[in-house]
C-alpha cells in the first residue's frame, strides 16, 4: 500500500529551480530517506509533501489522498517536524504538548507523550530552559500527538551530540515498529544507513540513486579504501565527485 | 470524515488552548506585565500634575522702569490671575521671547502694551491687565456678569482626558500586544509549525483576540479607577455599559492590530506600521483636545476613526451618562474597524 508517493515535481524561485522532476515512492511501514547536500532541494521536497508549499508541477499523494481534496484529513493523520521552528520558549512542555493535541480529534494522551519521548521529569520545565535534544524530542512529540499514520521529519537530528542523536534514532525506530511510515531528510550518511529501509539520493533538486542503503554501497563495487567500509558518502562521492557536507 | 466523537486526550477546545498559551506568555513576561499595569497609571499622574483640577495658570507680567510703576505694580498686585516679576530691564526682550513674562507694560501714560499676539498667554495678559488698569483708572461698568466657573467634577479638563487615556491604553496594548506576539511567531517559525497541523486559521487569529481581552480589565479599570479615587471623576454611567464600550473597543482595535500583523515579518516592520497607525490618531481623535478643532471636511474621517469613536463613546457614557442605545453609532463604527480587521487579516495572513 502506498504511503507517500510523488510523481515530477517541480518547484522554482524565480530563475533557481529548487526541485527538479523529482519522483519517488514510499509504502506504507517504510522508512524513507532524502538524503543530499544542504540546498539539494530536500527541504522543499519535504515541504510540498507536507502541503505546506504548492508545486509548480507535478503530483502528490499521501495515504490514497491528495491535498487539495483531502486537507482536513491529511492534517488530521500526518505529523510534522520542521527544521526551524522554535517553540515558544516561556511554555512548558506540557503545556505545549496540550496546546498541539487539542488540534487532533485523536491521538495519545499526555503522559504517553512524554513516556514515548523521555521528558516526563522536564513536564513542568520552559521550553526555553531545554537542551538541544530534549528540545528536539519535544518536537517530535508534537508531531506524534495526533497518533499519525505518517511521520515527515526535516534533519531531525542536525546539530544534536551523539547521545541525543542515538535516543531520537530509538524514538523511531519504536514508530516505525508500530506500523508508521516514516519520511526523512538528512545530510548524515549514517542517520540514512541506521533508519532508513530505502534512501533517495537528491542533488539539485533530481533524485540521482534510489535504493536500499546496503544496496547503493554494493554497487560501488568492492570498497576502494581497503580499510573503511563503504557508506552512502562514498556512493554519493562516486555519482557526483563532491561530498555531501564540505568539511 | 468520520463522525466518531472527537477526542482531545484531556486537553480545551483549540480556541482555549491557544488563548491560554498567549496569555501564559504575556504573563511570563515581567516587562509587558509591568508597562501593562504602569504606563495608565504613569501616565494619567503626569496629566493629573499637568493639569490640576482647580485654579488657573496666572498671567505673568512685569513691568519696566517708569514714573508710573509704582502705581501699575500696586493696582496689579492686588488683582486676581496676575502675577508681578521683576526683570532687569536689559533682560527684558529676552523674557518675552522665550514666554517666560507673558506681557511686558512699559509705563507711559497711557501705557505700552509690548506683547506677543501669537501666544495666547499674551493676549489673555493683556485682557487682564488692561482691564484691572482701566478698573483702576475709574472706568465705569455697564454691567456686571454672572459667572459659573466650572469647579464641578465631571466637567474638568482632567475628567475629559480620562476617557481619552482609557481609549489610549486600551488602543496601544490591544495592537501592540497582538503584533509583536504574531511577528515574533512568524520570525521563530512558529506559526508555519502550527499551520502543519490540523489547527484552524481563524481560531489561532481568535484566540490571539480573545488572550487580550482577559487583559481589558486592568487596562482600562486601572486608569479608571485612578481617575475615580485619585481626581474624583464621576462615572455616571452603568459599569455595564462602561464595559461593553470598553470590550467593543478591544476587539475592534483586536482586529486593526492583526491586520496590520498579518504581513510584517520584523520587529521593525510591525513597529513602523503600528506608528504610523496609531500617532495620527492621538493627534486627530480627541485624546487631549477635542478632534471638533479640525476643519469641517476632515471630520467625516475623523469620526470614522476606531479612536475616536471609541474615546467619543466612553465620554458619553462616563461623563455624561448616556445609556447602550446613545452610543451604538460609535459600537457599528468600532464593530465595522473589528470584523473588518478579521476579516481581511485572515484572508492576506503570511502563516511562513
Amino acid at each position: 500500500m502506498v504511503g507517500v508517493s510523488c510523481t515530477n515535481l517541480v518547484k522554482r524561485y524565480g530563475d533557481v529551480v529548487a526541485v527538479d522532476g523529482l519522483s519517488f515512492r514510499v509504502d506504507r511501514g517504510e522508512c524513507f530517506g532524502l538524503l543530499g547536500p544542504n540546498g539539494a532541494g530536500k527541504t522543499t521536497t519535504i515541504e510540498i509533501l507536507e502541503g505546506l508549499l504548492e508545486p509548480d508541477a507535478g503530483d502528490v499523494e499521501i495515504l490514497g489522498l491528495k491535498w487539495r481534496t483531502h486537507e482536513r484529513e491529511l492534517r488530521q493523520r500526518l505529523g510534522v517536524q520542521l527544521q526551524e521552528t522554535q517553540l515558544a520558549e516561556k511554555l512548558t512542555v506540557e503545556e505545549t504538548l496540550r496546546l498541539f493535541r487539542s488540534f487532533y480529534h485523536r491521538g495519545r494522551t499526555l503522559d504517553e507523550m512524554l513516556r514515548i519521548v523521555e521528558l516526563e521529569s522536564k513536564r513542568r520545565s520552559w521550553v526555553g530552559k531545554l537542551s538541544g535534544g530534549q528540545k528536539q524530542r519535544l518536537a517530535v512529540a508534537c508531531a506524534l500527538a495526533g497518533d499519525p499514520d505518517v511521520l515527515f521529519l526535516d534533519e531531525p537530528t542536525t546539530g544534536l551530540d551523539p547521545q541525543s542523536r542515538r535516543q531520537l534514532w530509538a524514538l523511531l525506530a519504536q514508530f516505525r515498529e508500530q506500523g508508521g511510515t516514516l519520511l526523512l531528510t538528512t545530510h548524515y550518511m549514517d542517520e540514512a544507513e541506521t533508519l532508513c529501509d530505502r534512501v533517495a539520493i537528491v542533488d539539485h533538486g533530481r533524485v540521482i540513486a534510489e535504493g536500499a542503503p546496503r544496496e547503493l554501497i554494493a554497487s560501488l563495487g568492492a570498497p576502494r579504501v581497503v580499510t573503511h567500509q563503504g557508506t552512502l558518502e562514498d556512493v554519493f562521492v562516486a555519482l557526483t565527485g563532491r561530498h555531501l557536507r564540505e568539511e | 470524515m468520520t463522525n466518531e466523537p472527537i477526542d482531545r486526550g484531556g486537553s480545551w477546545h483549540p480556541l482555549i488552548e491557544l488563548a491560554l498559551a498567549r496569555l501564559r506568555e504575556f504573563a511570563r513576561e515581567p516587562e509587558a506585565v509591568f508597562w501593562a499595569f504602569i504606563f495608565p497609571i504613569l501616565i494619567s499622574v503626569t496629566m493629573a500634575a499637568a493639569f490640576p483640577g482647580s485654579g488657573s495658570k496666572p498671567a505673568i507680567v512685569a513691568i519696566g522702569p517708569g514714573m508710573a510703576a509704582t502705581a501699575i505694580r500696586a493696582t496689579l498686585a492686588h488683582t486676581l490671575g496676575i502675577t508681578v516679576r521683576e526683570i532687569p530691564a536689559d533682560d527684558e526682550a529676552r523674557a518675552l521671547r522665550e514666554g517666560e513674562v507673558h506681557l511686558l507694560i512699559v509705563p507711559t501714560d497711557p501705557p505700552t502694551y509690548r506683547f506677543d499676539p501669537a501666544r495666547d498667554e499674551s493676549r489673555i495678559a493683556r485682557l487682564l491687565v488692561d482691564n484691572a488698569l482701566k478698573k483702576a483708572a475709574g472706568r465705569a461698568e455697564p454691567w456686571s456678569a454672572r459667572e459659573e466657573p466650572l469647579q464641578v467634577a465631571g466637567s474638568r479638563y482632567v475628567d475629559w482626558l480620562i476617557p481619552g487615556i482609557v481609549g489610549l491604553n486600551i488602543m496601544g496594548t490591544s495592537m501592540w500586544g497582538i503584533g509583536f506576539s504574531i511577528v515574533q511567531a512568524r520570525m521563530r517559525k512558529l506559526l508555519k509549525r502550527l499551520i502543519a497541523s490540523p489547527m484552524r486559521k481563524s481560531e489561532y487569529l481568535l484566540a490571539q483576540i480573545g488572550g487580550r481581552l482577559v487583559l481589558l480589565a486592568p487596562e482600562a479599570g486601572v486608569p479608571l479607577l485612578f481617575g475615580v479615587l485619585a481626581l474624583g471623576m464621576p462615572i455616571r454611567g452603568s459599569l455595564v455599559t462602561t464595559s461593553i464600550v470598553c470590550l467593543v473597543g478591544a476587539l475592534a482595535f483586536g482586529g486593526v492590530g492583526l491586520l496590520l500583523a498579518s504581513r510584517a515579518r520584523t520587529f521593525e516592520a510591525i513597529s513602523g506600521l503600528m506608528n504610523l497607525t496609531m500617532v495620527p490618531m492621538w493627534i486627530v481623535s480627541g485624546v487631549f483636545f477635542s478632534s471638533s478643532n479640525f476643519p469641517p471636511a476632515v471630520q467625516p474621517v475623523i469620526q470614522a476613526l476606531p479612536l475616536t469613536a471609541l474615546i467619543n463613546a466612553l465620554r458619553s457614557v462616563v461623563l455624561e451618562g448616556a445609556g447602550l442605545q446613545s452610543v451604538l453609532r460609535e459600537l457599528a463604527v468600532l464593530s465595522v474597524w473589528g470584523v473588518g480587521g478579521f476579516t481581511l487579516a485572515l484572508r492576506i495572513f503570511r502563516w511562513r
